[in-house]
């Protein structure tokens, strides 16, 4: 009996972590364009800091950072990260980064979407409904600015036909659902360049400012929450603003196109 | 202390609203050796349950000498067919004794010796014949060495080697001055063992005395035609 | 179709080249379940046995009730479990939130009911061979379940095992209580889920034979010791 109580002991608590660790709400989008892979390294290198991250959809990042239990956010919805901070459950909001939507589509793009000079043109073509559309429909930011889009072109998502398929997954599974129906779907360029079930899609819009994605970092309020890494989040917010992650984030390819821009005012 | 004797007045035992035995009068005095009789569905079974303690009284009382929780430690049950547990034969026959934290002072082996089961006494329980196992109940029944012993038709299904060996121990612990409380339709085995006959039809005691009296000169024509052969209902 | 076989190669390399990412997940995986395994069973096993011995008057509400809360889906499990730990819920000051722990603690409410079930059932069984015997040999409750528990030992590691199976290739719960984070709490099941998601399915299926292989590694594991142990003559 007392071995099987050391071998529980042992068990539940041998998990504890050396250095320094601070976690990190980020979105599906930012960790499946594969950008952490080389900023993490970077910043356990020069701040001696193991960024945990937590990857979920963007209205699951602010629950958390709402209840306390991430330090930091690194999510795009600015809207949403606007509220959040002004409900004081973030200290600020500073942009990083940016990257962009595009839309995706079958090959043979029923709904002529890529004739379309710009990205309003190009959503009230989808609205027709000559392909199904699949929505996140997660409240993601990806999801958030689709509804924008929606929006931009005077468009009611209540008013839509069955073609509108909101799947409530994140954007790997929405990429799949989408290859697999022959459906259009709107994704952020990162994601899906690192998606590996590419098929049947492909690009049939991008390219219009108004689908611009801009990256945020947010440390959550230590006011309300004392136990936040504050200080640790406010040492990696001035890495990620400085010159060592821009030169990471400009440089950063994936199959020889660039991702991300950075933008961050120092 | 002497548990014995054991007195039931009007004690009957129910099931739902079903009466299986009852109402029962009943004195079983120390050293006796007490035959119960009687056809299948008769309430035998349920009689010496009711008595063990194993079918509750919902009728009447059934009062031993001491309180009950002595008397209880004093008595075993031998079932018609032999419940053993998922173990080794030793550590059948041991099991009272580790229940009650007593120490074993070599009764394991003497009993092991006395059913003919030392060899086998690492063996698991459940590879037994059924005459070894009805053995090794009686044997288990007896390692706490019980002022009271009931046996449920203990060599109903077995041949007729295991039941002379049976019947061989079960004489020698009565001589050894353990009180036996028996049931059988042997008419035989009741001669060659028993001292007291109870005679029960249909849940009721209708006969009750000395075995010989009782198997040579039966009062009631159904005791009669039961000593006989004859069906009785 | 090659996607299966990509998968079934891709699950050869990562075991034959002993992939230092997929052994400390694969370990991960096992210390977590197999602790929460150990615990549950502590708190079920002697629960199924206890059901079985008791006649209470709301028994039958309590067996319906442990046959209902096997059906609990995991969800919703680890929502409540994160609801407890989060930073804002009661048990926030602990710090257990996106640990081992807190995946441990999901675990084991998800399959407490279903080895205490399991238990019961075959407790149940073997307490009504034992019934007379046990009653007749004046055995405290405490010593009746001793007795079903030894006894009905190889169908208790059925039921733990059983156990096992549900928790090592359980996603829902330890997703949202371990949060998949890398070197901390991925293990194999929410790498499976996020491989998935970013469309790589030859390496998620290849940790997904990972996964069938080591869940059949430990049950012949297991029954090989139990066997061994008792000769299966019982």
């Amino acid at each position: 009996m007392k071995t099987l109580t050391a071998a529980l002991v042992w068990l539940v608590c041998s998990s504890a972590v050396s250095a320094d660790s601070l976690r990190l709400a980020v979105t599906t989008s930012f960790e499946n364009s594969g950008l952490a892979d080389v900023l993490l390294p970077a910043i356990k290198r020069e701040l001696d800091l193991n960024v945990e991250l937590l990857v979920v959809g963007t209205g699951q990042a602010l629950r958390l950072g709402q209840a306390g239990d991430v330090d930091a956010l690194l999510v795009h919805a600015p809207s949403a990260e606007a509220a959040f901070v002004a409900s004081g459950h973030g200290a600020s909001r500073r942009e990083i980064m940016y990257n962009d939507f595009i839309v995706l589509g079958p090959k043979n793009d029923p709904g002529q979407i890529s004739q379309s000079h710009s990205a309003s043109q190009a959503f009230v073509a989808l609205a027709k409904g000559s392909a199904p559309f699949v929505s996140r429909g997660d409240d993601s930011g990806t999801h958030k600015a689709e509804r924008a889009l929606w929006e931009n072109s005077d468009l009611e998502i209540e008013e839509f036909g069955p073609w509108y398929l909101e799947t409530g997954s994140g954007m790997g599974a929405a990429l799949n659902t989408a290859s697999a129906m022959g459906a259009y779907v709107l994704s952020d360029r990162a994601s899906w360049l690192n998606f590996g079930n590419q098929d049947d899609l492909e690009i049939v819009f991008q390219g219009d400012a108004a689908l611009f994605n801009q990256y945020s970092f947010i440390a959550v309020d230590p006011t309300r929450h004392d136990h936040v890494k504050f200080k640790l989040a406010n040492n990696l917010e001035d890495w990620l603003v400085g010159e060592s992650a821009r030169e990471l984030v400009d440089s950063y390819e994936l199959n020889g196109a660039r991702l991300f821009t950075h933008n961050a005012k120092f | 202390m002497d548990i014995l004797p054991l007195t039931l007045s009007g004690t009957t035992a129910r099931r739902k609203s079903k009466t299986l035995v009852g109402p029962i009068d009943l004195t079983i005095t120390k050293g006796d050796f007490v035959m119960v009789m009687g056809p299948n569905g008769s309430g035998k079974t349920s009689l010496l349950r009711l008595m063990h303690g194993l079918e509750r009284v919902r009728g009447g009382a059934a009062k031993f000498a001491v309180d009950d929780s002595l008397a209880q430690s004093k008595q075993s049950f031998v079932f018609q067919s032999p419940t053993l547990l998922r173990r080794t034969v030793r550590e059948n026959v041991a099991l009272p004794l580790k229940l009650r934290k007593q120490p074993d002072t070599n009764q394991v082996d003497i009993w092991l010796e006395r059913i003919g089961l030392t060899a086998a006494a690492d063996q698991p329980a459940r590879s037994l014949s059924g005459g070894e196992k009805q053995k090794l109940a009686l044997a288990r029944a007896m390692i706490t060495d019980p002022q009271l012993l009931f046996l449920d038709e203990p060599s109903a299904s077995l041949d007729g080697q295991s039941t002379r060996e049976i019947e061989a121990i079960l004489t020698q612990v009565h001589a050894n001055g353990t009180t036996v409380v028996m049931a059988t339709h042997d008419m035989g085995q009741a001669r060659r063992l028993g001292q007291t006959a109870v005679f029960i039809v249909q849940g009721e005691i209708l006969e009750h005395g000395p075995m010989p009296d009782f198997l040579d000169h039966p009062k009631s024509a159904r005791a009669g035609a039961f000593i006989a052969g004859d069906i009785v209902e | 179709m090659t996607e299966i076989w990509d998968g079934i190669t891709q699950a050869f390399f990562l075991v034959v080249s002993f992939d230092p990412d997929l052994v400390s997940i694969t370990g991960r995986s096992l210390r977590v379940t197999v602790t929460a395994v150990l615990i549950a069973s502590l708190i079920a096993l002697p629960f199924g046995a206890w059901l079985a011995v008791r006649r209470f008057r709301f028994r039958r509400w309590a067996i319906a009730l442990l046959n209902a809360l096997m059906g609990l889906p995991p969800v919703v499990v680890g929502l409540i479990v994160y609801l407890l730990l989060s930073r804002s819920g009661p048990f926030g000051v602990l710090d257990l939130l996106f640990t081992p722990t807190a995946m441990i603690i999901a675990q084991v409410v998800i399959i407490t009911p279903l080895i205490a079930s399991i238990a019961h059932q075959a407790l149940r069984e073997l307490w009504a061979e034992y019934h007379d015997l046990l009653i007749s040999l004046n055995t405290t409750k405490w010593q009746r379940m001793q007795i079903l528990l030894w006894d009905g030992r190889r169908a208790l590691i059925t039921a733990a095992l059983a156990g096992f199976g549900r928790a090592i290739g359980e996603v829902g719960a330890i997703m949202i209580v371990g949060g998949n984070i890398d070197n901390v709490t991925r293990v194999l099941t929410t790498a499976i889920a996020l491989e998935t998601g970013r469309g790589d399915f030859a390496l998620a299926l290849g940790l997904g034979f990972v996964l069938i292989g080591l869940s059949i590694t430990v049950n012949l594991i297991i029954h090989g010791l139990s066997r061994t142990e008792q000769e299966g003559r019982w």
